[in-house]
């Protein structure tokens, strides 16, 4: 919900993004710069929200949920979905489920470990290899139409799709 | 019902997936897991309302998770190796701290990665008991099926009262006795239409 009083947030960007597309169901691992808006959808009962033990986990889930009827989608960093590939392609590629994914980049742009830079650049090549159309996220004003129209983009075309938190977005007081 | 995995009559995975889909009227969901699990689903007759997995191994739980919090109005099942539920054990936890009461999960225990040559899991050779995992996640309603008969019971118990259940049944090391066929957009497609169709409250 967004008011006048209150300045505009990437994470009430899209929260507001998830209910203007219906998506209802949120399943996430948690990374802490996510944690805005994770306590945003906890709070609002518009959202079923909850964590998983594991992001595969949580692509199951939103795909059973999607092919039921409630649009979903799945939060995590970006060492979770490294952990994904497989998931993404045998589930919801093949089967063409449109499942969100919401990425929150660590591994770029001051990251102090290396284990996660390096897990950072397999992220895009992998999207790109299943043809699953990602945007990253960069700037407040850009914001409620990147997540809007990717959103609208997947349900309509019926196929996942990918938005990626950078931390030029969400490094900022938020 | 049976507390233990020892002393269980060993059963077959074909003919119990035929014993469970001669029971569902009410336009039941099943998810089929990777491999065998889903080929005996589908060599039980086919239903708009069968889910038959290409890959994702270990994911047919999640995915009727997904389903059941979807529509708590009807009830839906998974159909689990052992060997693909030892890869995800974590979705019991998820499955207990969401107790969706239309969800049951049958978990067919050969001991074995059947369809990849037969291969010992690491669980067999453990003695893992994954009932008593589901029951230590949360699930309180974990049962082995101590043979036929109790199998049904337990199945009739899933179908008229809250959930979730999980069903452990100890299977033979016969391969599935058909293949599903390779069609993930036609499966998508018709199980959404099934799933379109709602089923009322009761
Ligand atoms: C992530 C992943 N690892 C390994 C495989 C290869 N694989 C396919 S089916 C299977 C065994 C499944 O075992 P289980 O669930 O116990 O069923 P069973 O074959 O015994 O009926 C394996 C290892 C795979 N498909 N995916």
């Amino acid at each position: 919900m967004t008011s006048d009083t209150e300045p505009l947030t990437w994470h009430a960007i899209v929260r507001q993004a998830l209910k203007d597309n219906d998506v209802r169901l949120v399943t996430y691992v948690p990374d802490n710069v996510l944690r805005p808006l994770i306590d945003g959808l906890h709070a609002d009962p518009f959202f079923t929200c909850f964590p998983t033990a594991r992001e595969e986990e949580a692509v199951g889930i939103v795909s059973g949920a999607a092919m039921a009827g409630m649009r979903g989608i799945v939060l995590m960093q970006t060492s979770g979905f490294a952990t994904l590939p497989n998931a993404l392609a045998s589930l919801a590629v093949a089967f063409q489920i449109p499942v969100l994914l919401m990425v929150s980049e660590r591994g770029t742009l001051g990251e102090f470990n290396p284990g996660q830079a390096i897990v950072c650049r397999t992220m895009r090549p992998i999207l790109d290899s299943m043809g699953i159309e990602h945007h990253t996220m960069s700037r407040l004003d850009e914001a409620a139409f990147i997540a809007d129209r990717t959103m609208r983009q997947a349900f309509a075309t019926r196929w996942p799709a990918c938005l990626i938190l950078s931390p030029l977005l969400t490094g900022k007081r938020s | 019902m049976t507390e233990s995995r020892d002393n269980l009559h060993v059963m077959n995975r074909a003919a119990l997936t035929k014993r469970l889909a001669d029971r569902l009227t009410q336009r039941e969901a099943v998810i089929g897991g990777i491999g065998n699990s889903n080929w005996d689903l589908w060599g039980a007759g086919q239903r708009p309302e069968n889910f038959y997995m290409l890959g994702s191994m270990g994911l047919a739980a999640p995915i009727a998770l997904g389903v059941a919090i979807a529509q708590p109005t009807r009830r839906v099942f998974a159909l689990e190796g052992d060997g693909s539920l030892l890869m995800q054990l974590g979705c019991l936890s998820t499955i207990a701290a969401q107790a969706p009461k239309n969800l049951v999960l049958v978990i067919w225990d050969n001991g074995i990665y059947q369809i990849t040559g037969g291969q010992g899991t690491p669980a067999a050779a453990a003695r893992t008991d994954f009932v008593a995992i589901a029951r230590a996640s949360g699930i309180a309603s974990s049962q082995w099926a101590a043979d036929e008969a109790e199998f049904d019971a337990l199945v009739q118990r899933a179908l008229t009262t809250d959930g979730p259940h999980v069903i452990g049944v100890r299977t033979d090391q016969e391969p599935g006795r058909n293949q599903t066929d390779r069609d993930p957009i036609r499966f998508r497609e018709s199980f959404m239409r099934a799933m379109a169709d709602k089923v009322g409250t009761g």
